[in-house]
């Protein structure tokens, strides 16, 4: 008999086996909770840079978009229109181009090269314009005011976001990603273009002052420090706390099967 | 050996003066040994008839306590080499727990408590060896219970719970004899002033139930949207034009101007603004439920208020693809080109709408307040 066999029915086999799988169940989740990418460039426009990114176009995205980016309806949108800061948001942080249809594009390894990136940008802004990559001037932090970010980010963002950029749960399973890992050239454009279901803020709405304001808050805020050393989403104590509790309340249902376990008593 | 109730003299029958040795000492036959030489273990109750006041009668007797039996508990454990196994951790448990505990103390005086970072590195080191001071005791007195205490059922009979009739007649004229003593019998006067007394006393707590008054009046009824009065893009607090406000998907939180630092004004006003492309609002002339007043937009914007009729939370999540608005607490889903009407979740009402028209300098002002209340529903409220 081999000896895990033998041992099955050990006192300490019960512990060992809820322990297993709880350390399992830790793991895998950090498991697939990883990746990261980033691109920035200036942009430059030319016919040449053009047609490279046509050409680009045809190979990674005309199978969904259409030949023509006319979109497909119910799988994917036009993008006549949608400009150049829309393109740089979707490939740069990798949702485009995407493996699959599915609610909500996940963040993921990038899949072209900046200059490519910026022909492909070129290519759908010559389609019809839509607001164009913002510049480093533009996302530049020097001066931004994070204290105004946090009263506009409280008050047009964190009903999805969640209040320091840890992200939520949408309808029909989409969400709103966390900004952990956005770069602030990233979170300008997605402002500015209203990337899957969220809301546009144009520049005449929030000015590109306020949005500056905005990324220093979400960037400061990441630096802060987290007290019980794990940041559980930086949801607050609350979620630390229970955490905490439900640790603690198994430790307390495995005591109390010791303490009344049969095993190894002194007068049986 | 000054005292002589101390214990068994050197030769007694005692080899060990351990815990059972009364009951070895019954078992053997032995116990006609008057009970003040007795061993008692520090920290148990005196015998029974020790502490009491009556006499006992001797045992066997009727009242009187059942003749000793024989002996219900193991002197030792089955195992002598498991127990001293045994023995050996329980002692080795509560030595880390003493260890724990000074160093509990050695923790409080070595980390210094004058800032944020020593405070968190204090906390720690207290915390920890408190907890293994207490869970070193915890798994020390289990293992002792465990593996060398014995496990025996026992049963305790139950005795009848009424006094007898001596000591309940003894009882009442006691109790007859102290009122008369204490003259609250025959002094009127001192018995009404304290009843009197303590009339006040206890109506008091009743009057503070005032303090959850006064009664909200029509105030849950509007808001302090006024006509003419300016929608500030909150945060900023500026004024908005529909020009500037034009891109289709755009989604903002807007207060009423002059009120935008009033919380409490804001816990009903707070209003958000959401563009549309042209035809995919439901428009209607009047109100009706699921369609937008088509007077109090402007250029394909609509204001609804933020708080959601379920129990008012800001809803507020939108989704531009599907013009869902979503609140967070309870899923509450408003379809904001139909008038916000409700297509999921616990809210039975439309979230109102707000009506809008442009001023003389071009920016949105709203038309009027609310034509009903907003939040959620209210006794006054009625239904509907």
């Amino acid at each position: 008999m081999r000896p895990i066999t033998a041992r099955r029915r050990h006192p300490a086999a019960g512990y060992a086996v809820v322990l297993l799988g709880l350390m399992l169940a830790g793991l895998s989740y950090a498991a697939i909770t990883d990746g990261s990418a980033s691109a920035t460039a200036h942009s430059v426009t030319g016919q040449a840079q053009i047609s490279e990114g046509r050409t680009i176009f045809l190979q990674e995205c005309s199978s969904c978009h259409g030949l023509y980016a006319q979109g497909t309806p119910g799988v994917a949108p036009s993008l006549i229109g949608v400009g150049a800061a829309a393109v740089d948001f979707q490939v740069s942080t990798g949702r485009m181009p995407a493996k699959e249809p599915v609610a909500e594009q996940p963040r993921k390894p990038v899949a072209l090269k900046p200059q490519q990136i910026h022909a492909l940008a070129a290519y759908i802004a010559s389609l019809g314009g839509g607001p164009p990559i913002p510049s480093s001037a533009d996302v530049s932090q020097v001066g931004a005011n994070a204290g105004v970010g946090q009263q506009l980010f409280v008050a047009d963002c964190a009903q999805c976001h969640n209040f320091v950029g840890a992200g939520g749960a949408l309808t029909y399973g989409k969400y709103a990603p966390p900004l952990t890992k956005s770069t602030p050239r990233q979170i300008f454009e997605a402002m500015l273009t209203g990337p899957e279901a969220m809301p546009v803020f144009n520049n005449t709405t929030i000015t590109p002052q306020q949005k500056r304001d905005i990324i220093a808050y979400v960037t400061q805020t990441r630096a802060e420090p987290n007290p019980g050393g794990f940041s559980l989403g930086r949801v607050g104590p609350v979620t630390e706390g229970l955490v905490t509790f439900l640790g603690l309340l198994l430790f307390m249902v495995l005591a109390a099967l010791w303490i009344t376990a049969k095993h190894g008593k002194a007068h049986d | 050996m000054t005292d002589s109730t101390a214990g068994p003299q050197p030769g007694d029958n005692e080899p060990t003066g351990d815990l059972f040795s009364d009951l070895s000492a019954h078992a053997s036959g032995a116990g006609d040994e008057p009970a003040e030489t007795r061993h008692r273990v520090i920290g148990t109750p005196p015998p029974a008839e020790a502490r009491s006041l009556l006499k006992t009668p001797p045992p066997g007797a009727p009242g009187g306590p059942p003749v000793p039996r024989q002996r219900e508990l193991p002197a030792d454990p089955d195992d002598p080499v498991s127990a001293k196994r045994a023995e050996r951790v329980v002692v080795a448990c509560f030595l880390i727990a003493t260890l724990a505990g000074l160093g509990f103390i050695a923790a409080y005086l070595i980390f210094q408590v004058h800032s944020v970072t020593n405070v968190l590195h204090s906390n720690l080191a207290l915390g920890s060896t408190m907890g293994l001071a207490f869970l070193a005791l915890a798994v020390g007195a289990v293992i002792w219970v465990r593996r060398l205490m014995p496990t025996v059922e026992l049963t305790e009979l139950r005795k009848p719970l009424r006094s007898s009739p001596e000591d309940r007649a003894a009882f009442a004229e006691t109790f007859e004899e102290g009122a008369e003593a204490s003259q609250f019998t025959k002094r009127p006067m001192v018995r009404r002033a304290l009843i009197a007394a303590t009339v006040p006393v206890a109506l008091a707590p009743i009057v503070l139930l005032r303090d959850l008054g006064p009664l909200p009046g029509t105030k849950l009824d509007h808001t302090v949207w006024r006509k003419g009065m300016r929608l500030l893009n909150y945060g900023a607090n500026t004024p908005i034009r529909p020009a500037d406000f034009s891109s289709p998907g755009g989604m903002i939180t807007v207060v009423p101007d002059g009120f935008q630092d009033d919380f409490n004004a804001l816990a009903k006003a707070a209003v958000i603004i959401i563009k549309f492309a042209p035809n995919v609002i439901e428009f209607s002339a009047r109100p009706e439920p699921g369609k937008v007043v088509q007077n109090w937009t402007v250029d394909n914007i609509v204001a609804y208020s933020k708080i959601c009729t379920h129990v008012g939370c800001p809803a507020a999540l939108y989704e531009h693809t599907t013009h869902h608005i979503l609140c967070p607490c309870h899923q509450s889903t408003f379809d904001a080109a139909r008038g916000a009407q409700v297509i999921f979740g616990p809210a039975t009402r439309a979230l109102p709408q707000l009506p809008m028209t442009v001023d003389a300098q071009g920016y949105l002002v709203a038309r009027h307040d609310f034509i009903e209340p907003v939040g959620p529903s209210f006794w006054e409220r009625g239904p509907s």
